[in-house]
């Protein structure tokens, strides 16, 4: 722990050194903060001016296939992917914070948190372009905004459901000692509520930050009806080498996105792990502590050092700002009256809420959908259902048995884990190319040859869990196993399948959740002027947003979301509460 | 008490849970209670006896249903600023080092920066944790952790130390140590506190600490008596006059509620019907202690200190088991000592099918819920019947985890006498013996 100490030195035994001085100015490590830093301002500060430039230069500069300029692409991907994710963090730790707070709010707020989960708000892009080009009328920040918006919605969801947990989940203990030391609202959740919560939230951002990549392409370039603005990033570009079919500039967008995600994954995640390891409440001695160069840098640069004393004081000084109110007597009658009254106007907005929601929702949909087209739009759904269903359980049979092989073996797992984060990124866009040239070339039926694509990105999930949960799996429970000389197929069914279980569900869940989102950008093809299309609800609304049919979109999506809601609550949650009950190893 | 208000008075406090079905659960009551400067006060009593309810009431944690709590004549809402705490469980938080988790309580109170480092580091020099200010809490051992939780209440120079069981999280080793630290660091009058209120189930170490000593008793948690404790410091445990106190307070925490006029088992477990919470003692810990007393040395009668210390068992899980044997008649309790019945003899000498038979008797003639089951079962054609029909019946007398726990109580006792089979996945009673 050298490095949260402070150094001590002896100057009666150092040695004379030319440019001892330098040592003393700044350290190896505040030299290498000091470029990295300056390289990540110079790389996303280039990109931010874009931003602001006025709608006109979009035109006047077309995007290129050329691969010198994709480092400014990435840049700007990033930065927007960046901003996303500080964005959503802000939205968690409010939303989140006001759901577990108030027991009243939280009634509502949490189960819209559920539907916004499985709604696909990819949809509603058409609509919400409109209003956020509104916001910056003549400049790119308009479009930015909306891009920014998407990747939002394809990130915040998961973040602030785990720190939703997390408070609710604060050890008695700790939560009294803070109550007991008098610490103020304010000055606990700095201190207590957001440290508890951040291992599971940092996770969760890793998760997000994959999850965004999907939607990358679809927001870079948005299409309304006949107008498409076309930002210029690693998306986009992408979909410029689809649409002209350039099989190089494929190649050149996969090294792009493979070196910007071992970057952020360096740079901020690794260290985000790295660091947060402590807040764990479990103070057992660790496995194995992870490691980061860049947090070993951060630490033991002045410079960042500096900057998080500062983070330090500035929640000291704001905790000290905030006004404390004194403790009063409780007049126990008033109270209860008082909150039985805001009781009922808290029920009443949210009635007047849901009955304006119905009434828009009823007369946009009764006015201009027939009966006819719900039951094929159902009928729609329904096939995609059973696509996501047997996609779902054909990478069980896959990667279930590499998860578990791969779990019993710490050095096998180390290495498979950033591949898969990495996979788990990589949009299906990419894989256009392939997947359109097999169902030509072998006159392949599109329905169920580019279902593979839905689950592309989200069977990782499956992966990542299995591996987990093999890992955790107790060492003499194996050891016991083999000692009774169990194996083979008796092996799976009797040690290995129960002990995993818990995790898989869990990580079959987070995959048919992102293969019902993936569906639009799966059941719909391009390359070049080629289309292929699997009939489906993805399909479906991927249609309806090309067109910019309001009616279509908000009955595509409304059906999506309910059967995805449907089937987590009579399928999924208590397959989930069955494998904890029954299965979870503690 | 010379116009000057007391430390701290508790008077007729009273605290009750609502019940889902709008009864209440009373685990508090008639408490009256009055800690003197200078003084260390012991809650002495098992758990479920109240004695950490009524040390959250103080520290203003939580409220009390009726009654009135005076912290120095004024009357106490949320955490007062002279009272603080020390947890089971160390309650550190784990991103805070030593001093900062030391600080805390400081900066809550916005003290001056220079101040709060000052205190901290007299507070950290004084409970001996000098060198690891700069430690994380996972970096340290169970004592040191716990030093950590004392420095951290120390450092806000309270008038009252609030100690819910310190020393049970720890080994016994470092435990001790611990414990005569405090003791050194309080008769030197070196820490800036006027009195304590200690909660323990530990007899010993409220001999050991204590200058005056309440015995709790549970259903709902009441002071059973108040023992002064006029052992000079420092207090010695092998001490005839101190084991003679230990001896005593096994007495008191034993004894018959209404005195001595009391006869009966029955009066052990008032009410003893259908609607009675069940120990969760398993059929194992029963035969266990029952073959202890048996044997040598105590040949069917045990002293329970002398068998508390013998198993390396505390009160908190010596107490259970002996009530359970009590209530199966299987043993007595009483002036401090296990007598085994005649049964209980013969089933110490018994092989296991004699065992379970014996068992199976006791069981449907002394568990009313066990009883009751087993007729529900023999009466129907198909000799089976669902979990939730019982519950729901436990329900009218208890609350819903009560219920859960004396479920789970008389189906692991049914199983093992074979009295009845239960099924968790369909959560279904049954005469069958899986095949």
């Amino acid at each position: 722990m050298s490095d949260s100490t402070p150094a001590k030195t002896d100057s009666a035994t150092r040695r004379f050194e030319p440019f001892g001085f330098l040592r003393d100015l700044a350290s190896r490590w505040d030299l290498a903060a000091f470029v990295v830093v300056l390289g990540l301002i110079a790389f996303l500060g280039g990109a931010a001016r874009g931003m602001f430039a006025p709608m006109s230069q979009l035109r006047a500069a077309p995007m290129s296939l050329d691969p010198y300029f994709l480092p400014q692409y990435a840049a700007r991907t990033t930065l927007r992917m960046l901003i996303a994710l500080l964005v959503s963090l802000v939205f968690t730790l409010t939303y989140a914070t006001w759901a577990a707070k108030s027991e009243r709010a939280g009634k509502l707020l949490v189960p819209i948190l559920d539907i916004l989960q499985s709604v696909p708000i990819f949809g509603f892009l058409s609509v919400t372009y409109v209003f956020f080009m509104s916001l910056a009328p003549g400049r790119v920040l308009g479009a930015e905004f909306a891009s920014i918006f998407l990747i939002f919605t394809s990130q915040a969801w998961n973040m602030a459901f785990s720190f939703y947990q997390s408070l609710r989940t604060i050890p008695t203990e700790l939560a009294e000692a803070a109550e007991s030391f008098r610490l103020s609202p304010w000055m606990r959740f700095w201190q207590l509520e957001v440290p508890f919560g951040l291992p599971a939230l940092v996770w969760n951002m890793m998760m997000s930050m994959s999850g965004g990549w999907f939607f990358v392409v679809a927001s870079e370039s948005i299409s309304v009806g006949r107008t498409t603005v076309t930002l210029p990033g690693v998306g986009s570009y992408i979909a410029l080498a689809i649409e002209r079919r350039n099989l190089a500039a494929i190649g050149w967008a996969i090294l792009t996105m493979f070196l910007v995600i071992l970057a952020y994954d360096q740079l901020l995640f690794r260290p985000l792990v790295a660091w947060v390891d402590r807040f764990r409440v479990d103070q057992d001695p660790g496995v194995r502590e992870p490691r980061s160069w860049a947090l070993t840098m951060m630490r033991r640069s002045r410079l960042i050092q500096a900057a998080k004393l500062t983070f330090h004081a500035t929640v000291l000084w704001t905790s000290r700002a905030v006004k404390r109110e004194a403790p009063r007597a409780p007049d126990h009658q008033s109270v209860t009256r008082r909150s039985r009254s805001k009781d009922r106007i808290w029920v009443g907005l949210a009635a007047v809420l849901v009955a304006l929601g119905v009434w828009r929702i009823g007369a946009d949909l009764i006015s201009h959908t027939s009966i006819a087209e719900f039951v094929h739009v159902a009928g729609l759904a329904s096939l995609t259902m059973i696509r996501v269903f047997v996609l779902i359980l054909m990478a069980s049979l896959i990667w279930v048995p590499i998860g578990v092989w791969v779990g019993l073996r710490p050095r096998v797992a180390q290495f498979v884990q950033p591949i898969a984060q990495f996979m788990a990124a990589f949009p299906a866009n990419l894989l256009f190319p392939i997947a359109i040239y097999g169902i030509v070339v072998w006159r392949l039926k599109p329905d169920i040859w580019l279902s593979p694509l839905m689950i592309l990105g989200t069977q990782w999930y499956i992966l990542f869990n299995v591996i987990a949960g093999a890992a955790a799996m107790p060492a003499e429970l194996r050891q016991v196993s083999a000692n009774l000389g169990v194996k083979g197929w008796l092996w799976w069914r009797k040690v290995a399948l129960p002990g995993v279980l818990p995790y898989y569900v869990t990580g079959a869940i987070t995959a048919s959740g992102g293969s019902w989102n993936a569906a639009q950008v799966a059941e719909l093809v391009n390359w070049g002027h080629t289309t292929i299309r699997a009939r489906g609800l993805g399909s479906y609304i991927a249609d309806a947003t090309a067109a910019g049919n309001f009616h279509r979109i908000v009955l595509g999506v409304g059906v999506m979301s309910l059967f995805v809601v449907t089937l987590n609550r009579l399928f999924w949650r208590p397959l989930y509460y069955y494998a904890e009950r029954r299965f979870r190893l503690t | 008490m010379n116009g000057t208000p007391a430390l701290l008075k508790c008077t007729g406090v009273r605290k009750a849970f609502p019940k889902p079905d709008g009864g209440e659960l009373l685990v508090l009551d008639g408490m009256n209670l009055e800690v003197e400067e200078g003084q260390i006060v012991g809650l002495l009593g098992r758990s479920g006896s109240g004695k950490s309810t009524l040390l959250r009431l103080i520290a203003g944690l939580a409220e009390p249903s009726a009654g009135e709590l005076l912290y120095l004549g004024q009357p106490i809402f949320g955490p007062p600023a002279g009272i603080a705490m020390v947890f089971q469980s160390f309650a550190l938080f784990p991103w805070l080092t030593v001093f900062e988790n030391v600080a805390l309580g400081l900066e809550a109170q916005r003290m001056a920066k220079a101040e709060i480092r000052k205190r901290s580091l007299a507070a950290i020099d004084l409970i001996g944790l000098d060198g690891f200010e700069s430690a994380y809490p996972r970096e340290l051992s169970g004592g040191m952790r716990q030093r950590v939780g004392f420095a951290r209440a120390l450092v806000v120079h309270p008038n009252i130390l609030l100690m819910d069981e310190p020393f049970s999280a720890l080994d016994v080793l470092t435990a001790e140590t611990l414990r005569t630290d405090f003791l050194d660091l309080w008769s030197e009058g070196r820490m800036p506190i006027k009195g304590v209120v200690l909660v323990t189930h530990n007899i010993e170490e409220a001999v050991l600490m204590c200058d005056r000593i309440l015995v709790f008793g549970s259903n709902p948690g009441r002071i059973l008596s108040e023992i002064k404790v006029t052992l000079p410091q420092p207090r010695n445990r092998l001490e005839p006059s101190f084991r003679e106190l230990v001896e005593r307070i096994y007495v008191e925490m034993t004894a018959k509620p209404g005195g001595a006029a009391a006869v009966g088992r029955q009066e052990r477990f008032p009410g003893l019907g259908i609607g009675s919470v069940l120990p969760p003692v398993s059929s194992n810990s029963q035969a266990g202690l029952i073959e202890a007393v048996a044997a040598q040395p105590f040949n069917g009668i045990a002293d329970l200190p002398k068998i508390a210390s013998d198993l390396q068992m505390e009160i908190d899980e010596l107490f259970p088991v002996a009530e359970t044997l009590q209530m199966m008649r299987f043993a007595e309790l009483e002036g401090g000592d296990l007598k085994l019945t005649d049964e209980g003899l013969a089933f110490a000498h018994a092989d296991l099918d004699e065992r379970k038979r014996i068992f199976m008797r006791h069981l449907l003639a002394y568990v009313p819920l066990a009883a009751h089951i087993r007729r529900v079962l023999d009466e129907r054609a198909s000799h089976a019947a669902r979990k939730s029909r019982f519950v729901d019946e436990l329900e009218d007398f208890m609350s819903e985890e009560d219920a859960e726990s004396t479920l789970r109580a008389v189906v692991h006792w049914g199983r093992y006498a074979e009295a009845f089979a239960y099924n968790d996945a369909n959560a279904v009673f049954s005469l069958e013996n899986p095949t």
